[in-house]
């Protein structure tokens, strides 16, 4: 369970978080929503400890962030950020391999080795593996970058906005990826996503931010109406349910 | 891949007999071990100033960087020009050149070391934030050392001046133990930490999901490029785009992104490239033009090429 707790987070005086409490059970697909400026990216940044604390606590599991050692929390928590540039060199199997780093700091064995191929085959990356970063598609390039998080083997993975510049094939392909991952696997995925129609479509979880305060938390049929789009981005938008699932109309 | 670090290992040690041999005349063991030493310093300088430059782009993240940039040389020429302005050229001449390459390698770390604590706190983007930095302080360096050039003896000032420029001909080789030792204990601590550079060339957001923050390896990298740098500065003199050439060329080389391939190979093509060069320049061309000339034009033209790419 990743546990918050009070948690602030001020920007040059700005609040940008203002005293967050959640918990976020093990398990399942937990998708962040709001307007841009919410909150949503600096809380998975903290959750991550890509930013440091300055109020409030994180808790992954019995791991407290700011005090757990860098490599137990590679081996729990692994992020995955939209503006990631990479040497271009890299080949997909080189790049699925730093996945394995937690474990064997530099030295991989048989094991690891056995452990990158399955994630290569399992994202359907295998004929890829010799291919270098820079000449993949961007949902092929998205899909060795999971490959990765999915061979570091930790129990939360953390995506900020990972369908951003994906088509709409890729951004399904992505999203039904990583439901597989909660359901077959129990891992548990913290997704920052701006479409709610995604969002409403594979998440378990909902959690709606806004100047730094979640504003709706729960199942995507039951918070996911007029009156949060109203809410919470301003915008009159309707809502219909179609087999049982909310969709925006945009 | 083994194959063309096979081909560099030859073509080393080829431009190394060649740089021994070549157009020697009189007494064999007098040429040899006369030769041999400043063949060792040609080794050492392409070894430190091309793991210097791997790594500091590794941590920099940036491909057309070199340690140059933070001010390193800049520093150097100061605390020379301080050193002959406040002591005299001739006292200058007389002090112990290993005390001298000591005292500029701690000098070196401590700046560097303030640089970090001062400029790198906790936060993002600080490793552009303390680059800047070194660009200014470099400017600074090099405005007070141009300063204290004005008030200083025009004798003195060519004691100056012959220490401010790349010298690859006339090496100081008394120097070769000290800068051997020195080298050998940061070479260990860069070859040590060739993994988590590895890690870290991911950049940083990736490299702290997999437990290998950059801020924990950056301060322990820069003592490291201090220490090679100074070794090559006390050397040769100090080297601006040099091992921007040999990183380019390492690149276009070697078809890998680790390090426990690409150091190796850095540090043979820095070889290459200086002893090679300076074979080439003394004994088959029997040019006056010193060879840092040359590998300064090259490694600019690099430069300008990596940067104009970039923009495009």
């Amino acid at each position: 369970m990743i546990d918050i707790h009070n948690l602030s987070y001020q920007i040059a005086g700005q609040p940008v978080l203002r005293d967050v409490s959640l918990q976020l059970a093990k398990g399942g697909v937990v998708a962040m929503i709001g307007p841009n400026g919410a909150g949503k990216s600096t809380l998975l940044s903290l959750i991550a400890r890509l930013l440091p604390l300055q109020s409030g606590s994180i808790v992954v599991d019995d791991l407290q962030i700011g005090e757990a050692t860098d490599i137990e929390l590679a081996r729990t928590l692994a992020i995955l950020r939209q503006d990631l540039t990479v040497a271009s060199r890299l080949t997909v199997r080189d790049l699925v391999g730093f996945g394995r780093y937690p474990y064997h700091r530099g030295r991989p064995g048989a094991e690891d080795r056995e452990l990158i191929e399955a994630a290569l085959k399992l994202f359907d990356l295998a004929d890829l593996g010799d291919r270098q970063l820079d000449t993949l598609s961007g949902g092929q390039r998205q899909r060795a970058f999971v490959a990765m998080a999915y061979a570091q083997d930790t129990d939360y993975l953390l995506l900020d906005e990972p369908l951003n510049n994906l088509d709409i094939a890729a951004s399904r392909a992505l999203m039904e990826v990583l439901r597989d991952l909660t359901r077959q696997r129990g891992r548990t995925v913290v997704i920052v996503l701006h479409d709610i129609n995604y969002a409403a479509a594979y998440a378990d979880r909902i959690i709606a931010l806004k100047a730094g305060e979640v504003v709706a938390d729960g199942a995507p049929s039951t918070i996911v109406s007029d009156s949060l789009l109203q809410d919470v981005f301003q915008t009159r938008a309707k809502v219909k349910t179609v087999d049982g699932r909310p969709i925006v109309l945009v | 891949m083994q194959v063309r670090i096979t081909l560099m290992v030859a073509a080393l040690v080829l431009c190394c007999l060649a740089y021994l041999s070549l157009g020697a005349r009189g007494d064999w063991s007098f040429v040899l071990a006369f030769r041999a030493s400043k063949l060792a310093a040609l080794l050492l300088v392409s070894f430190a100033l091309s793991w210097a430059t791997v790594i500091f782009q590794t941590i920099t993240g940036s491909r057309i960087l070199t340690p140059a940039i933070m001010g390193f040389d800049a520093l150097f020429l100061l605390l020379l020009s301080l050193l002959v302005w406040s002591i005299g050229g001739q006292a200058y001449q007389a002090l112990p050149v290993q005390g001298l390459m000591a005292a500029n390698a701690a000098l070196l770390c401590s700046a560097a070391l303030i640089l970090f604590k001062v400029v790198l706190r906790a936060g993002r983007d600080n490793m552009m934030q303390m680059i800047l930095t070194g660009v200014v302080l470099s400017v600074l360096f090099r405005s007070l050392t141009s300063y204290v050039l004005r008030v200083i003896d025009p004798n003195e000032y060519a004691v100056v001046q012959a220490a401010s420029f790349a010298r690859f001909s006339n090496i100081d080789t008394s120097l070769l133990t000290l800068a051997a030792g020195l080298s050998l204990v940061a070479g260990l601590g860069v070859w040590h930490l060739r993994h988590r550079l590895d890690v870290t060339s991911l950049g940083p957001v990736l490299s702290t999901s997999l437990g290998e923050p950059p801020q924990r390896l950056q301060w322990q990298v820069l003592i490291l490029i201090s220490i090679l740098v100074s070794v090559s500065t006390a050397l040769v003199g100090p080297v601006a785009f040099f091992g921007l050439l040999v990183t380019s060329l390492t690149y276009l080389i070697i078809p890998s992104s680790r390090h426990a391939d690409i150091l190796p190979a850095a540090a043979l093509i820095a070889g290459i490239i200086l002893v090679g060069g300076q074979t080439m320049m003394e004994r088959v061309l029997d040019l006056n033009t010193p060879l840092s000339v040359v590998v300064e034009f090259l490694g600019g033209l690099v430069f300008l090429f990596l940067l104009l790419r970039s923009l495009r």
